[in-house]
């Protein structure tokens, strides 16, 4: 178990940005290892850049390390120059941190973030020595994890896993590694034994020990327990309070830069502004803000501790903080920590938003992003996003009136119900933002990004057939010619070839595992790298195993149909998924439950829970997720319908009409 | 706002193990939080985007260590004298515990070996930099073979190297740049016997890299044949610039000697009176001699 660090750095001469395999940041670990502690590898399976700030993998780096029976050390995705370096000189996948090898842990627990890196979790595991399918796995191998949002929808990775593990992962992994420093005690018995004693924690999904079947039409039937001692349904993990988890605590500084190189205090987790687009928005309730004087201390300490002169506040909609105001006048006015900017990386859109982030960016005044999702009033009201064109004009009047030269909006196309004229809202309403720039700024300009929209699972759209590649780039077309003759208008889209692929496996169920096998064994490694996707790998792998994009990801799905996260929970009721995706084909917003009575969803209810927000109220100004001004006394008018938990709608035979008129299918 | 110059601290550090695989713009960014860390009043540019007003050296290739690098950091003038670290624009006693305060802080690998005042109106490092003494290690190759190599190197009229700059191509005749070559013998824990090569190399008009000059003589077929040079664990071990009076006389000179070939032999390094660090370490290697094998 010794380093590998005289080997690696010889090949690290003859690699791109060698940094990347270093280690040595600010806040690393170095572990005793011990054979009665559970060694822990924490992957993240891109590059170092990307991996290295994520907030979830450091977290669970220090709360490991912290306990008695485990260790924990880190790795990321090696680029494609040193794996094939790797493989050419015999050596293995490595942590960073010992630079030991990835085959001498007990456990490799992946952080999964999204979709298109699954083929980077095989390439690791090979690289690692490691079966890369569980059921060539012995005891003498770790145990292969995934955690992170995707981990919601495992069945795609189901023939590679050994177990995912579903929530917030602080509480899970100390039980987890419990169970694994008994295995090693007993003197690694069978695996099926540590699998068994695995399932048996709330929130660790054991895939082998579930079975699946089809109906004859090859349409997912059911999803059941191989084994009595095995629950029939997994329930997430939530941390009731945040407070008791101030990670982490010794921020990683990497000593070559990074995404999101920066302080970066989590203020709240989760989030009831109820988008109905947004799986983290989903997954993540209820809301549980970090007492603000923790935020304060968080913000001192790791400034002073770090040097960096950036902190971000991070969270889904930092902007409805409890007490926002105060803590960035504290921030800002810290004289110990220098000339510090803040950075509030999901704005709301109003001009209370820009007041802050006028009180926060005095000088840096360069651009300010705002995502009002939808071009018409109408397709926001279908997503639930009820951004009010008042709304998203006075933002940008009160940003472009305070210095601001550049304003970039974020969109989305493909949505549920979007028609020709909703697409086009999004050029009309930024040359209007543009138009409202000049009135300030001479050379004000609009940037906007235009994203395919992928349903997610344990969202209201899981049963929407998302738009096929040809539909999603005409919908671009019709966006760039408007763009062209819109003036101060720059328009940037995604790759609607990779949102399919997203597509096929953010809702796939074990027959993607194939193709993910598949793609991977013929080179398709860095999907999510504009320079390494490949879609024929993929349609050439689908077509060999049988998998359609048709009936996988552009077909609608029934009410009665068996999903294959069915026998997973993220805390929310399906009658409370299905309930909204019917209000959402009805043009209904939905309130946000952190200041209003709650809806039942069941991220509370179910787990004796409840939000732990410090005010009653939200944040001042602007529009509160229901599209109203909401004052003290909210009064005044509601532009919308606002469902309070309507009764369920008896009535569903006729499948909803879900396309726009005109559009292919 | 005041026309007297802010006081400038000249730090010198080296860069050894896993930390000298970050680039030179990495090790800057380390820099800017180190000197915020230990609360250094550092002089900011004005305008929408302040910058610390921090220079750095000579850029040290990713993955060579150092025992000579170092950057000019100017300081605020109010705020240093303030904090009784300057009087009559000269930094007092920066040294004072700033070394151990600073060491803590950096990266395990980077370490300040030294820490002085520069003399107002002295010239930036990128300028008085004229040229670097570099060790490294030769791979598989035996000390008579680089011995010969070395012969080989000192021997020609010149040397001919492809270098891209600014994205072109371009020629460039290394020969000038080759002031002192010498080869020696080193240990390598367990792997026994090392060759080992001290070289001196020119900085102008553009810097000439140790693994230029192993690439350009196995590139040219005239040398015949060659073993396979290639270098590893190179290190800088010194930089040097002239002396401040000298300086803009001998510059002069020197540009003009590369261009005739007869007068090389009078740019060879001349150290002692001529030539200096730009910060000197009291225990530091000592200067190379004149060398010929
Ligand atoms: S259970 Fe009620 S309060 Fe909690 S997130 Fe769901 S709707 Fe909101």
């Amino acid at each position: 178990m010794s380093s590998l660090w005289p080997e690696l750095e010889r090949l690290l001469g003859e690699v791109q940005k060698p940094a990347r395999y270093i280690g040595c940041e600010d806040g690393m670990i170095l572990p005793a290892h011990h054979p009665d502690k559970a060694a822990w590898l924490l992957i993240y399976p891109d590059t170092y850049e990307v991996g290295l700030p994520n907030q979830g993998l450091q977290i669970l780096y220090e709360i490991l390390n912290e306990r008695p029976d485990a260790v924990a050390e880190r790795s990321y995705a090696p680029w494609t120059d040193l794996a094939a370096a790797l493989r050419r000189e015999g050596l293995p996948l490595f942590s960073l941190d010992t630079h030991r090898a990835a085959g001498d842990f007990d456990l490799l627990a992946f952080n999964l973030s999204a979709e298109l890196v699954y083929t980077n979790l095989l390439e690791c595991l090979d690289l690692a020595g490691v079966p890369i399918r569980t059921a060539d796995r012995g005891p003498e191998h770790p145990l292969v994890l995934v955690g992170g949002h995707c981990s919601y929808n495992p069945e795609p990775l189901a023939d590679f896993i050994d177990a995912a593990v579903l929530g917030d992962g602080e509480e899970a992994v100390s039980e987890i590694s419990e169970v694994v420093a008994a295995w090693k005690a007993q003197g690694r018995t069978s695996r099926e034994d540590v699998l068994l004693a695995l399932a048996g924690v709330t929130g660790v999904y054991v895939p082998s020990l579930y079975t699946v079947g089809f109906r004859d039409d090859g349409i997912l039937d059911v999803v059941r327990p191989l084994h009595p001692a095995v629950p029939e349904l997994v329930e997430k993990r939530t941390v009731a309070d945040l407070a008791d988890w101030p990670y982490p605590k010794n921020q990683l500084v990497s000593l070559t830069e990074v995404v999101h190189d920066r302080l970066n205090v989590e203020v709240f987790r989760g989030c009831t502004r109820g988008c109905r687009f947004c799986q983290a928005g989903m997954i993540t309730r209820p809301v549980r803000e970090r007492p603000a004087e923790q935020v304060r201390t968080m913000v001192a300490e790791g400034l002073r501790r770090t040097g960096y002169d950036e902190v971000a506040l991070t969270s889904l909609s930092t902007a409805d903080f409890s007490g926002i105001t105060e803590v960035l006048a504290d921030t800002v006015s810290d004289d110990a920590c220098g000339q510090v900017s803040v950075s509030l990386p999901s704005l709301r859109v109003d001009a209370f938003t820009v007041g802050i982030a006028a009180q926060i960016q005095r000088a840096r005044r360069t651009g300010l992003t705002f995502a009002p999702e939808a071009g018409t009033w109408r397709m926001r009201q279908v997503i639930n996003k009820l951004v009010r064109e008042e709304d998203l004009y006075g933002a940008v009047e009160s940003a472009f009136s305070q210095g601001w030269r550049r304003v970039k909006l974020y969109f989305l196309t493909g949505l549920p119900t979007e028609t020709d004229e909703d697409t086009l809202g999004i050029i009309e309403m930024a040359e209007k933002c543009v138009e409202i720039g000049r009135r300030h700024q001479k050379g004000a300009s609009v940037t906007i990004s235009v994203g395919a929209f992928v349903p997610k699972p344990f969202t209201p759209f899981q049963w929407f057939g998302q738009n096929t590649e040809q539909e999603l780039n005409r919908k671009v077309g019709l966006l760039r010619d408007a763009a062209r003759k819109a003036k101060g208008v720059q328009l940037k889209w995604h790759d609607t070839r990779a949102s399919v692929v997203e597509g096929l496996l953010s809702r796939g169920d074990r027959r993607m595992g194939a193709v993910i096998e598949d793609v991977w064994r013929n080179g398709g490694v860095f999907q999510e790298w504009g320079e390494h996707f490949a879609l024929s790998l993929w349609t050439d792998a689908m077509d060999r195993h049988g998998v359609s994009f048709e009936e996988h990801v552009y077909r609608h799905r029934h009410e009665d149909e068996a999903l294959p996260w069915d026998h997973l929970c993220a805390g929310l009721h399906k009658d409370f998924l299905w309930q909204d995706w019917r209000d959402a084909l009805d043009e209904v917003g939905l309130e946000d439950c952190r200041w209003t009575p709650c809806y039942d969803c069941g991220a509370c209810t179910g787990y004796g829970i409840e939000h732990v927000v410090a005010s009653a109220t939200p944040p001042a100004g602007g529009s509160q997720g229901t599209g109203q001004e909401l004052g003290p006394d909210r009064v005044g008018a509601v532009p919308v319908g606002l469902s309070q938990r309507r009764p369920p709608i008896v009535e569903q035979s006729v499948e909803p009409n879900l396309l726009p008129a005109g559009a292919e299918r | 706002m005041s026309v007297v110059a802010n006081p400038r601290i000249r730090i010198r550090f080296s860069k050894q193990g896993k930390v000298r695989f970050t680039s030179h713009r990495d090790v800057a960014r380390i820099w800017e939080r180190a000197l915020r860390r230990v609360a250094l009043p550092v002089a900011y540019s004005e305008g929408f985007s302040p910058r610390p007003k921090i220079s750095y050296g000579l850029a040290l290739p990713t993955g060579y260590a150092s025992e000579a690098e170092y950057l000019d950091v100017e300081l605020d003038r109010e705020q240093a004298e303030a904090l009784g670290l300057v009087s009559q624009g000269i930094p007092g006693n920066p040294q004072d515990g700033l070394i151990g305060r600073l060491n803590q802080v950096l990266p395990v690998g980077i370490r300040v070996q030294a820490i002085a005042p520069v003399q107002p109106g002295s010239s930036s490092l990128q300028q008085a930099v004229v040229a670097c003494t570099w060790e490294f290690e030769v791979d598989a190759a035996g000390f008579d073979e680089v011995e010969a190599w070395v012969s080989r190197v000192l021997d020609a009229d010149e040397i001919i190297v492809e270098r891209e700059r600014k994205g072109k191509q371009v020629t460039d005749d290394v020969r000038p740049l080759v002031e002192a070559l010498e080869v020696g013998r080193g240990r390598c824990g367990a792997s026994g016997e090392t060759v080992r090569v001290t070289a001196v190399l020119g900085t102008r008009p553009r810097a000439l890299r140790p693994v230029e000059l192993l690439e350009a003589m196995l590139a040219d077929p005239a040398a015949g044949p060659h073993p396979p040079l290639s270098a590893r664990t190179v290190c800088r071990m010194q930089q040097w610039m002239l002396r401040e009076s000298q300086e803009s006389q001998e510059y002069q000179e020197s540009q003009q000697s590369q261009e005739s070939q007869e007068s090389k032999e009078d740019i060879k390094i001349t150290q002692g009176d001529a030539r200096v660090e730009p910060l000197s370490v009291d225990a530091g290697p000592a200067a190379l001699v004149e060398t010929r094998v």
